[in-house]
């Protein structure tokens, strides 16, 4: 069954073309990637999918239903769940309430019932603990509920993220960049841990990611882009051999770098995109500086 | 560091729950024992109905400017509206003079009409954020002052003299009561909680899936209403009101309420609510020169004829700078962002609770 099916989706900043012709069609179960390089358009995807902006152009569709001109929170309750590239937590609240939120469209009581505590307050109000804390023991993050979620360290800031998206109940799930970050173990960690949490959850996975080691060891199909356009779509090894692909990420002459963790500091696709620097990686993390048009 | 005893102290005291609903009542019996017995004088009385009107007004502003975090200037705006209108029903619809018992009757239409102001405001509000919004509401607010002063049916600038006092300790209690369990209750539900959210990161929290704008207009209207039926119970103890008394310097008072306070604390509008209002009182001539009446008459006379016989004016001095301090030296205010445990729900307590570790550490600390 196909769950998701975005076809001649155009997105424009102003006169910038940000995402054109983007096509995809997520078959229910499967995991996919999409990769390229910074400024590619990835996160853009993500954000016209759940609604964020509003496509310009083509239209995006979630189990037969448009997503194009719904709103985020309308999206989000159809039960499609997500994550952001630069942790977005409610920092201030309790992991607990971090959870709680994310139930707002499953739980049902109208504001009156809210005011007056009355008729299904306090039976959903209960569901919503017993869920949340449910979720939470999962992540074994149950020792921290009543913690405030800025304090927790930057691993567990990235598990609560996830948690959270479960917590709508999602079909299908958004990971943008669950790797940025972490070192070379805690990605096999990850690795281990979206295949679980697929597994356990029945989810669909669309996720955004830059360390190619997460890309190639996870995902079943993979989605390039570069400059907003799709360059490459087919199976991981597929994509290693792409010549297009090869380019875009590393100017030519590099593919024998293509698919470790370490590339060259300063790839020849440097010169490619008018002397810019476009793909930087340091030895140790993984950290991106942003490419310049 | 705070000692242990103390830590005891309000452990122990935050578990007795029950005293809550205790105080409550007592506080109903004292309020209607009050008036009835004159246990206070007048004054004292009055000072305690200004507290508790301005308790109602911080508590419904904070959850405005505390809980969702933004800034509205309009609160006094809509203390306007319910004073107007039901201080007009009181004497012109309702024959309360008959039938005083219609009189929570006009409260409640001044709080509901208040609430639709409130939706009025909150539309093109929401369109911004921030200083925007301030802004508009800081129109509303010069909006609805002018718009009273033109309408000579209500008297324009002149205003309404002569409405009933109709306001009571028990009903000002019963308000008080009232605002405080229905914020409280708002907050903590699911659309409290998209409240918080949206002031911790909007877009995030419209992506877990929180109706931001319906959370948002919920919020400004329970604010609004409250700040509605503030307005009537504050007609009907002054018995005159005219647009000056609505003006920017109203909604000033009422957001040091909260800042003094803390934002997004019940407990703290409490008590930055009675703080402010006893500081204000006490800042009165005759009862600073009360105050200080113990000092040597050398100190005393200087005092009395260049400060105390101004005080009109120093207390326009004082109280903003008293602010100022307060923003510096204790920028999160009295209970800022914590909570009299009371106030929380028990379930909630609960949820927050990890208990299994919590025991172990229990176990631990009786090895040691």
């Amino acid at each position: 069954m196909t769950l998701l099916t975005a076809s001649k989706v155009k997105h424009y900043f102003g006169g910038l073309c940000a995402v054109s012709e983007f096509n995809l069609e997520l078959q229910a179960g499967e995991l996919m990637g999409v990769i390229g390089p910074n400024g590619a358009g990835k996160t853009t995807i993500f954000n016209l999918i759940t609604g964020v902006y509003r496509a310009s152009e083509g239209s995006i569709q979630f189990k037969g239903t448009e997503l194009v001109g719904k709103t985020p929170h309308q999206i989000t309750a159809l039960r499609i769940g997500r994550t952001f590239q630069n942790i977005r937590l409610f920092r201030d609240l309790s992991v607990l309430d971090n959870v709680r939120i994310a139930h707002y469209a499953q739980s049902d009581y109208s504001p009156l019932e809210a005011l007056l505590q009355i008729g299904r307050y306090r039976r959903e109000e209960q569901r919503i603990i017993e869920n949340s804390r449910r979720l939470l023991a999962i992540f074994h993050l149950e020792a921290m509920v009543g913690e405030t979620a800025k304090n927790l360290p930057y691993g567990l800031q990235r598990r609560l993220e996830i948690a959270r998206a479960l917590a709508i109940g999602p079909e299908l799930l958004l990971l943008d960049e669950p790797a940025a970050g972490m070192n070379p173990n805690e990605i096999d960690l990850l690795m281990e841990f979206i295949q679980w949490i697929r597994k356990e959850f029945n989810l669909t996975i669309l996720l955004i990611e830059h360390q190619m080691k997460l890309v190639m060891g996870i995902c079943e199909r993979l989605k390039v882009l570069d400059f907003g356009e799709t360059i490459a779509d087919g199976t991981p090894e597929q994509i290693q051999n792409n010549p297009k692909v090869l380019e875009a990420y590393l100017g030519r002459g590099q593919s024998d770098e293509w698919g470790g963790r370490r590339f060259g500091r300063y790839p020849a696709g440097c010169a490619r995109s008018g002397g810019h620097l476009r793909w930087h990686q340091g030895v140790a993390r993984g950290f991106l500086l942003g490419r310049q048009r | 560091m705070k000692n242990s005893a103390y830590i005891e102290t309000r452990e122990w005291l935050a578990a007795q729950r029950w005293l809550l609903p205790v105080l409550i009542l007592t506080g109903f019996g004292l309020a209607f024992a009050i008036p009835e017995y004159g246990l206070l004088n007048k004054y004292v009385q009055l000072v305690i109905m200004y507290v508790g009107i301005n308790i109602i007004l911080a508590t419904s502003l904070n959850l405005v400017n505390g809980y969702m975090g933004e800034f509205s200037l309009a609160h006094a705006g809509f203390m306007a509206v319910g004073a107007y209108t039901s201080a007009l029903l009181t004497m012109k619809v309702l024959p309360v003079a008959d039938y005083p018992g219609l009189f929570p009757l006009a409260v409640l239409a001044g709080g509901l009409v208040a609430a639709v102001f409130g939706l009025i405001v909150a539309v093109p509000s929401f369109k911004t954020r921030g200083d925007y919004l301030a802004l508009i509401t800081l129109a509303f607010l010069m909006i609805v002052k002018s718009l009273i002063e033109n309408i000579d049916a209500i008297g324009g600038p002149r205003g309404i003299p002569g409405i009933r006092k109709l306001t009571t300790l028990p009903w000002v209690f019963f308000w008080v009561v009232m605002s405080i369990w229905v914020i409280r209750n708002f907050v903590y539900s699911k659309y409290g909680r998209g409240v918080l959210s949206v002031r911790e990161d909007e877009i995030a929290s419209d992506l877990m899936s929180v109706n931001t704008r319906r959370v948002k207009f919920l919020a400004f209207m329970l604010s609004s209403f409250f700040a509605g039926i503030a307005g009537g119970l504050f007609a009907h103890v002054l018995q005159f009101i005219s647009p000056r008394v609505f003006d920017i310097i109203k909604s000033t008072d009422i957001l040091i309420m909260v800042y003094l306070g803390g934002i997004a604390s019940l407990g703290g509008s409490i008590l930055g609510a009675t703080v402010y209002t006893v500081l204000l009182e006490l800042l009165r001539p005759s009862n600073f020169a009360a105050l200080v009446s113990w000092l040597p008459d050398a100190l005393f006379e200087p005092l009395n004829q260049y400060f105390i016989q101004h005080l009109g004016v120093w207390r326009m001095v004082i109280m903003p700078l008293a602010l100022v301090l307060v923003m510096i030296f204790w920028p999160r205010g009295i209970m800022g962002l914590r909570e009299f445990r009371w106030f929380i729900p028990k379930r909630d307590l609960d949820a927050h609770q990890h208990h299994t570790e919590h025991e172990s550490r229990h176990d631990a600390s009786h090895r040691q």
